[in-house]
């Protein structure tokens, strides 16, 4: 194709993006650095006749000029990274020095909003998508095995959790495991503690966080392990059976070399999707129990007043922590694409 | 299927049945009970006396003396006009399918017939673009859109859910494309078509199976989303999942936390529509990426 065709082609596609997913990577980047301007404080001596007094007061006008002059705001540098909002460098100092042993400091740190987002984004990340490839793959292999004329309901029924919107899903969830509800009160006998509920509880509520997640995206791993079941060479297995091979060695040595590239395929999209863990928190409500990177951001965007230089802050260590999860995929596309 | 080596013996076959069994339970019936219990009144879908209330219906036999109510749906879609916002979600999701796709298709063909290296960069860039949560871009939406009195309003969600689909729309459609003979458009071309119009007259009619099924895709990207949507609309113009996630701020104090029910079971609706028609566009499209490694 010819450089000009080319350009003109994906010229919409390109202006879209760079507008909206490129600039703004920028902005955020510029926000960051920034923070909106104090307010400018005047002194005003009031003379009575009791004598003069000194009272401070805030110049709403020359506040209101200073931020139109500079929108941006007071240039504070890595400022707001390093505060207490984010990585909170000197409370985790001060931590460090007073806290007695190991884990007494990690329990003080997780109260730190910042760190105790990251570590239910990464537990959630990393306990989410191996249960789900597992869980997964066992519904692959369960669905392969059942009859031919039901194979299609099954399909659509096991999709439901995938294809529902993330928000709904867990409200659906969320509901079923309320102390009124069917689930909340199933596990409340089998418990046996009338008190036990899934918002007074943290383990709990990191528990069904998970369940949530594994339970939304096992449909994708699925669909995509029972697609690459079809593709195993049939001849392949019946030569390994001529030649005497048992059941699980030709598990063993045929299907799984044939599954793992697709294993990796599923796991680096988990990945991606379960790190941008967001609409169950809201759903939940479980901000108190837990919270992630994504619900930060929106927590700061979304009250009276909008913190957009501390959002921003967030928004781009979020991005680095994306590009260090995604860093084995554009190895291993570019080694794909340098193949061919 | 017959074949020998494919039998399973009767205690895994038996162990595989009711995996499976397990697992329908699990994916279908929490939507079974939210739709069945979106009908009773709040007494009973959460029932402190005994759960099996929401079955049965006893409070809702008791305050409105019928077995099944309409409070809900009447309450969400009249009273809290939740019709407004269902309108809104059609036209974001239409507009957004329609636009993400025109501009798609276009990149993506240009993407699978160019030999040059800047393609394969052009598609890693939008490979790293589709990696990062589109949560983190709004920040840096926010200050223009209020500078330009842009935020708030319908097109402004349109075109920042185009934005945030191509990357998406552009892999998917790129492999599609890569499926079609590039002989098709090249003998075009030497019968004397331009490239836009062998574009336009040999590949447009033979595209749309790869097309409708990355249409399924983009609706569902715009349909789901909520944090664009509830970042940038305002609450006039809000769509439904937005409103959805009002409606526990606002009305689970006031104890009408049955709109809500009744308007999660409207949002799930469409979709389960969507996957009986299109079940194999799904399958296909989800299996697209990763069986061709």
């Amino acid at each position: 194709m010819k450089h000009k065709s080319f350009f003109w082609f994906v010229l919409p596609s390109s202006i879209a993006m760079l507008l909206f997913i490129f600039f703004p990577i920028l902005s955020v980047l510029l926000q960051s650095v920034f923070t909106e301007h104090e307010q400018v404080i005047k002194e005003v001596r009031n003379c009575g006749p009791f004598g003069c007094q000194t009272t401070t007061s805030i110049d709403q006008e020359a506040t209101a000029a200073l931020r139109e002059a500079e929108p941006l705001g007071r240039f504070v540098g890595l400022g707001v990274y390093f505060d207490r909002g984010h990585l909170a460098l000197s409370e985790v100092a001060q931590l460090w020095r007073e806290s007695a042993g190991l884990g007494a400091f990690f329990d003080r740190l997780l109260n730190l909003p910042f760190y105790k987002a990251i570590a239910f984004t990464l537990t959630y990340t990393f306990v989410v998508t191996p249960l789900t490839i597992v869980l997964g793959f066992v519904i692959a292999v369960a669905v392969n095995s059942a009859a031919r004329a039901i194979r299609g309901p099954l399909i659509f029924v096991s999709l439901l959790p995938f294809i529902i919107t993330p928000l709904v899903g867990s409200l659906v969830l969320f509901w079923m495991l309320d102390a009124r509800g069917i689930i909340g009160s199933a596990m409340q006998v089998l418990a046996d503690d009338p008190d036990l509920s899934v918002k007074a509880s943290t383990p709990l509520m990191w528990t069904m966080l998970m369940v949530y997640g594994v339970w939304h995206s096992a449909p994708f791993a699925f669909i995509v392990y029972y697609a690459g079941l079809q593709t195993v060479n049939q001849d392949t297995l019946e030569a390994a059976m001529v030649d005497g091979a048992s059941r699980w060695e030709r598990i063993r040595y045929v299907v799984i070399p044939h599954l793992l590239p697709i294993t990796t395929f599923i796991a680096l999209i988990q990945l991606m999707d379960n790190f941008r863990v967001f609409e169950p928190i809201v759903s939940f409500s479980a901000q108190a129990h837990a919270t992630s990177l994504s619900w930060a951001i929106y927590n700061d965007l979304s009250g009276e007043t909008r913190q957009l230089s501390s959002a921003a802050a967030t928004s781009f260590l979020t991005i680095i922590g994306v590009a260090i999860l995604l860093s084995p995929v554009i190895v291993r596309t570019y080694r794909d694409f340098t193949r061919k | 299927m017959a074949s020998k080596a494919f039998r399973k013996p009767l205690p895994l076959q038996a162990l595989l049945i009711f995996f499976l069994v397990v697992w329908v339970v699990m994916a279908a019936f929490p939507f079974l009970w939210t739709v069945w219990g979106s009908f009773k009144v709040e007494g009973d879908f959460f029932s402190k006396a005994d759960w099996a209330n929401a079955i049965f219906g006893t409070r809702t036999r008791a305050e409105t003396g019928d077995l099944f109510t309409g409070q809900g749906y009447y309450g969400a879609w009249v009273q809290e006009e939740f019709w407004r916002a269902a309108l809104n979600t059609l036209i974001v999701c239409a507009a957004t399918v329609m636009i993400s796709l025109t501009f798609g298709t276009l990149g993506a063909y240009a993407l699978s017939r160019s030999t040059y290296r800047y393609a394969f960069w052009f598609l890693i860039i939008a490979l790293i673009f589709r990696a990062m949560p589109p949560i983190t871009l709004v920040s840096g939406y926010l200050p223009v859109f209020f500078d330009w009195n842009l935020w708030g309003h319908l097109p402004t969600a349109i075109i920042v859910l185009v934005a945030i689909n191509q990357p998406f729309t552009l892999w998917m459609l790129h492999s599609f494309f890569n499926n079609i003979p590039k002989d098709l458009d090249e003998s075009a071309m030497v019968d004397g078509c331009t490239r836009f119009q062998a574009f336009r007259h040999v590949i447009v009619p033979v595209m749309w199976p790869g097309v409708i099924t990355t249409a399924l895709f983009s609706f569902l990207l715009a349909y789901n989303d909520f944090a664009i949507t509830a970042l940038v609309l305002s609450k006039e113009n809000q769509t439904m999942v937005p409103k959805i996630a009002s409606f526990l701020g606002t009305t689970q104090t006031k104890g009408n936390v049955m709109f809500a029910v009744a308007a999660v079971v409207s949002v799930t609706a469409p979709l389960f529509v969507m996957i009986m028609f299109f079940q194999r566009q799904i399958v296909s499209g989800l299996t697209a990426g990763a069986v061709k490694g």
